[in-house]
């Protein structure tokens, strides 16, 4: 008999990566994809990869979906494992949404309100049935849509119109300095950003199922969509030698902010409070999960009972991020022979001793 | 490789865990933070080892990298390609000729010196997280020293079971003072930590925490007096090479319950085989 059981990890490592990488391409009779294919063609994947791995880069972000055949989240891995290698050199001012070039742009609490509502490119209303004219070769593309420029100088965002009323709770401005994850471990208790930023990398599947959750009793918060609003936002950086900013870049993000009923404490008159979800590109699932999960984990600070797992700020913090969670999940299936060694002897030894 | 640093972190990062790792081995058994980076293996393949490796490692070291106390285990070939391919070191499997060995779930069996470093990869690091999940929780207990939670579960296992029933990951008290997970090791391998020559450090990269055990600190496997820690082992001696005193796996040879019993340590039964012990089923070897 030959022994082979602990042996040719060498070998098989070689044989399983050349088989991936065939496995990858698929029939050579089709077609391959190009990157930029998967960019302009599949921007939803994009926008989740971009998101879930912290790195706003639509191209690497293609590329990292065809590497990993679609599987999302290892796309997101990929991109993270690469974005750690990168130097971060500056944090940027905050951007400023409420001069968004709107894409789209929808209340649910008002009827209508300054610069109106705007649909947008959305999934919302149409009929899920398959368009089987987009399995033939599409030639007759859908003729463009001709799109009047929104006005961008009056779209302001619901928070500032119930603001005024005094409403809404206000936010604080700091200039402290945003905590940083992917520098500096978690800690509680965690500041808002540092929890924000959490959620922002998180996965969509997880904060929609918490988000889910508090709709259903386990943390509820009363929620009303106030506003969601999806387009393209300068960057803007401001360093230090220079004493003024400079625009970077554009980034497209989606933003939602919850309003949710708060009946006043002693020293807080009635009022609504806020539950925050931004994300990069398209991604408003995840945005609307993400606010009502903040605004649960805000549960505490505002002197509600903590009783649900989305209100468990150490528990949500710690299970969001989906590159963590695939690692140690997955990593069940390395050889764990030695302590389960140490489990069968001791089973033998425990039942030894319950005969005798 | 072209495009990376040594060892691929950056030494801005390497600085910031060799800083953990000082104030690791100066509070022995404490778990520190830090800040945790993304790795090209994925997080449970042991990117905190891998990390802490990576900061230690000089042009001049020689890696061992083992998994279940293999050389040749998948993880193990990978993790040491990484640092092969990333660092260009000189790798080893011999116990004896590393500087550095990076290891899972086992301690070689070879008694390790003092020029020499072992750098655990640990999945979880807080000992006490099935008995209370909240990080925030335990942090409080390990600064009062308020183990009483565990000793409750080793009595309750006790008067459930009549023993001590963790065979694995099995706490230790480091230098009297820290409650600490030795990682997934076997309990068998509990008592090679303790005045152990070598530097031991602990890096888990998922839950961004750095601890190490430095040389000659006591570390005691929690028991009680009247029910002292006891090793686990297969009752049998290595079928290849015969040693007694080695950790063994049990490889399934039929189905008909036909079992061979082999050291875990590949290396540890090499050399003895080389010099010329051989166990009962140590024909196969030679067959092969």
């Amino acid at each position: 008999m030959a022994y082979v059981a602990v042996k040719g990890g060498e070998q098989a490592i070689d044989n399983a990566h050349a088989w991936l990488a065939e496995e990858r391409r698929g029939d050579t009779a089709t077609p391959p994809l190009s990157v930029a294919q998967i960019e302009e063609q599949l921007g939803r994947s994009v926008d989740r990869v971009m998101a879930e791995g912290s790195l706003y880069d639509r191209e690497l972000a293609a590329l990292a979906i065809k590497q990993a055949q679609g599987d999302l989240i290892e796309a997101a891995f990929l991109l993270r494992a690469y974005r750690t290698t990168l130097p971060r050199f500056a944090h940027s001012k905050p951007v400023e949404t409420a001069t968004m070039r709107i894409e789209r742009r929808v209340s649910a609490i008002f009827k209508d309100l300054p610069g109106g509502q705007v649909l947008g490119p959305t999934y919302d209303y149409t009929h899920r049935l398959l368009d089987f004219a987009l399995m033939a070769d599409e030639k007759a593309a859908s003729g463009g849509v001709s799109m009047e420029a929104a006005d961008l100088t009056t779209m302001p965002r619901v928070p500032d119109i119930l603001g005024h009323e005094g409403l809404l709770e206000a936010d604080a401005a700091s200039d402290r300095e945003p905590g940083d994850l992917t520098r500096e471990p978690l800690a509680f208790p965690a500041a808002r950003d540092v929890r924000l930023q959490a959620l922002a990398r998180g996965d969509e599947g997880f904060l929609l199922g918490l988000g889910y959750s508090t709709q259903r009793g386990y943390g509820g918060s009363h929620p009303f969509a106030g506003e969601i609003r999806m387009g393209e936002v300068s960057v803007e950086i401001e360093p230090a030698e220079l004493g003024f900013a400079i625009d970077i870049g554009d980034l497209v993000l989606t933003e939602c902010q919850m309003v949710n009923q708060f009946k006043g404490s002693k020293t807080v008159p009635p009022q609504f409070t806020r539950g925050y979800g931004l994300v990069f590109g398209f991604g408003e699932r995840k945005a609307m999960a993400m606010a009502l999960v903040d605004r649960a984990m805000r549960a505490g600070e505002l002197g509600e009972d903590v009783t649900a797992p989305a209100q468990n700020v150490e528990f949500v913090l710690y299970h969001s991020d989906n590159i963590e969670a695939t690692g140690f999940v997955e990593h069940l299936k390395l050889p764990h022979y030695v302590d389960f060694q140490s489990e069968l002897q001791n089973v033998r030894r425990m039942r030894t001793e319950v005969a005798e | 490789m072209k495009g990376y640093n040594f060892a691929y972190l950056d030494e801005q990062t390497k600085r910031m865990i060799r800083r953990g790792l000082l104030k690791a081995v100066a509070i022995p058994g404490h778990q520190v933070p830090f800040g945790s980076r993304e790795m090209p293996l994925p997080y449970g393949w042991g990117t905190g080892g891998i990390q802490v490796t990576a900061s230690i490692l000089g042009g001049g070291d020689v890696l061992k990298v083992i998994d279940q106390g293999a050389d040749d285990t998948t993880n193990a070939v990978s993790i040491r390609r990484f640092f092969a391919r990333t660092a260009g070191v000189r790798t080893t499997t011999a116990t004896a000729e590393a500087t550095v060995i990076q290891t899972r779930h086992r301690i070689p069996e070879k008694q390790l010196r003092d020029d020499q470093i072992i750098v655990y990869q640990v999945p979880q690091p807080e000992p006490l997280f099935r008995l209370e999940p909240s990080r925030v929780e335990t942090k409080r207990m390990h600064g009062l020293a308020d183990y009483g939670l565990m000793h409750v579960k080793l009595y309750e296992d006790i008067s459930r079971f009549g023993q001590i029933s963790i065979s694995y990951d099995y706490p230790v008290m480091v230098n009297e003072r820290y409650l600490m997970s030795p990682s997934p090791i076997p309990a068998f391998d509990n008592p090679k930590m303790d005045m152990m020559p070598a530097l031991q450090l602990f890096g888990a990269g998922r839950e961004k925490r750095i601890y190490a055990i430095p040389p000659w600190t006591r570390v005691k496997s929690l028991d009680f007096d009247d029910h002292p820690f006891r090793a686990i082992n297969a009752p049998h001696p290595c079928g290849l090479c015969g040693a007694t005193d080695s950790y063994l796996d049990e490889v399934v040879t039929d189905d008909r319950g036909g079992r061979l019993f082999v050291c875990s340590d590949t290396d540890h039964c090499g050399e003895r085989r080389a010099a010329g012990h051989i166990g009962a089923d140590g024909f196969q070897e030679a067959a092969e």
